[in-house]
């Protein structure tokens, strides 16, 4: 698979908490609703807050096979812990996306995998609430990438949230934005 | 609901049974599979039908015997160690001849396990399962949307022979999430449930049982069960070819293992070797036909599986020694990658390539 066209394989990981497993969901739905072919798979079962959470999202233009990402084209890292486990994996020429809040120096990879350093959590505070520094790591990634608009991120919200956390959406969409902006200076 | 929506296995399969016109589902919950009971607990009630959270695993499947008695659409769905303990319900359902679906979202056993993927209920899927001369229909899908389509499929199933079928899926593919379409399909055409028990005014009496003790009568059943078998093997099989008429090497996997096989298969056609992949659907009936054909001109089989080679005795017979069979799997709640398929496939491919010179 994956010949011909886009294939972006994202490992999105940090600890429990940090908003992987909803983040996954987000990237998933948006990519569907751009009219791509897309998997989503979590980490599931034994996961507390506190330990360790990935997700694994594959975005295509054809037919996906395998779902599982073992090697992706993007990390997305929101801890430092998970940068060690997933950051030796990163395909050459791939990217990884890592809060700089949380994690001090930039690990060393193969030139050819381009570092996004975006203070995720400092940004989320700015805006009032820790918890949607997985959306600014998100708007990065999107705007970085460019596989989609952010806005098809933010038309997403509403399907991933669960309706209690609906009056959440309007900080949710202004981390994606704040995001977008930092990978786009 | 003809749109394109983002679910997760265990919730399409929910959905889509709701869609075939399920009317009863009962359960107890188990790990990776309870979004299907919370999916249910949530829209059955909205719907109007019966969702029933039971007390065990064995009232589940005895309550799925009752509403099947009078009838009704009836499931329940479990994973591996629930499954076992549901056996007998099973083996009953097949003695009395009801209809039933049954979701297994398997794990890494024996015993109780983990809670990881697994392929390892292959044998107890095909071969009954529990005690007598009987079968279950069983379906092993490899994508949300076949997830869908096979629940569709099985609730026609099991009403037009009267008999259990299974849906296997995994940990990965019940928490696994695709864009989805569910709508009701135009479906088989279905006998009237004239042997229900609707209540007995203005027909003859009705018994469902699976206690026959007068001489040669549970024989004849048997012979009876044994034929709508053979109508099934001939008539239900489903499985998907890829790249299998020049294959040297043929790969036969189900489910989620099949589709890391698949990127194994492409990765192995980049680099030169000769693969395809053979997709059972339908693990009973097994597409035996399917295999034996292109085991005709002599090429490589490997099976690879979630479980340390169940589906490989199928092959085994399907093949019949016209070529030879390899195995490679991960158990116990490991899931093989796409490169120690492709290495496998590699490996397999030098003889084939010897034998060409």
């Amino acid at each position: 698979m994956g010949t011909n066209g886009l294939y972006e394989e994202v490992m999105l990981a940090g600890f429990g908490g940090q908003g992987i497993i909803l983040g996954g969901k987000l990237l998933a739905e948006a990519a569907m609703r751009a009219g791509k072919e897309v998997t989503y798979i979590p980490s599931y079962g034994a996961e507390m807050r506190g330990g360790t959470a990935n997700s694994m999202i594959i975005i295509a233009d054809g037919p996906i096979a395998s779902p599982m990402v073992s090697r992706p084209t993007t990390l997305i890292t929101m801890n430092k812990a998970s940068l060690n486990k997933f950051g030796p994996r990163i395909k050459n020429g791939g990217l990884l996306v890592m809060n700089s809040s949380l994690i001090e120096n930039k690990p060393e990879l193969d030139d050819s995998i381009e570092i996004l350093s975006v203070p995720a959590d400092a940004i989320a505070l700015e805006l009032g609430n820790k918890r949607v520094a997985n959306m600014v790591a998100i708007g990065a990634y999107v705007q970085n990438r460019g596989l989609f608009g952010v806005n098809i991120a933010e038309e997403s919200l509403e399907g991933v949230l669960a309706k209690r956390y609906h009056k959440t959406v309007p900080i949710n969409i202004e981390a994606l934005r704040r995001g977008a902006e930092f990978a786009s200076k | 609901m003809s749109k394109r929506i983002l679910m997760s296995g265990n919730e399409a399969l929910a959905e889509a049974a709701i869609v075939a016109g399920l009317d009863a589902y009962f359960g107890y919950p188990i790990t990776p599979q309870n979004e299907i009971p919370a999916y249910m607990s949530r829209r059955m009630p909205e719907e109007g039908r019966v969702f029933l959270q039971s007390e065990s695993e064995l009232a589940a499947i005895n309550m799925v015997y009752g509403a099947a008695a009078t009838g009704k659409r009836a499931m329940t769905s479990s994973s591996s160690p629930g499954i076992s303990l549901m056996q007998e319900g099973i083996s009953y359902l097949a003695g009395a001849e009801l209809p039933a679906v049954v979701v297994n979202v398997m794990r890494g056993g024996p015993g109780l396990g983990n809670i990881s993927p697994s392929q390892s209920d292959y044998f107890q899927s095909t071969r009954g399962g529990g005690h007598g001369d009987y079968r279950t229909i069983a379906m092993g899908p490899a994508s949300v949307q076949e997830l869908v389509d096979c629940m569709l499929l099985a609730f026609d199933l099991a009403d037009l022979y009267r008999m259990t079928v299974l849906i296997l899926a995994d940990g990965i593919l019940g928490q696994m999430m695709e864009p989805v379409v569910i709508e009701k399909k135009p479906g088989r055409k279905l006998p009237p449930k004239d042997w229900a028990l609707t209540g007995i005014e203005g027909r003859k009496q009705n018994i469902i049982r699976s206690l026959y003790l007068g001489e040669g009568v549970m024989e004849k059943l048997n012979y009876k069960l044994q034929e709508m078998y053979k109508q099934i093997e001939e008539n239900e099989v489903i499985c998907e070819e890829y790249k299998v008429d020049d294959a040297e090497i043929v790969v036969v996997a189900y489910g989620t293992t099949s589709r890391i096989v698949r990127s194994a298969v492409e990765q192995a056609r980049k680099e030169g070797i000769k693969a395809g992949l053979i997709r059972p659907v339908t693990l009973w009936p097994f597409p035996t036909k399917q295999i034996s054909k292109a085991a005709e001109d002599f090429k490589i089989f490997l099976t690879v599986e979630m479980s340390c080679g169940q589906m490989m005795e199928d092959v085994k017979l399907a093949v019949n020694g016209k070529s030879p069979v390899f195995f490679y799997g991960r158990t116990g709640g490991m899931v093989p990658t796409v490169d120690n398929v492709f290495e496998k496939i590699r490996e397999l491919s030098i003889p084939a390539k010897k034998k060409e010179k």
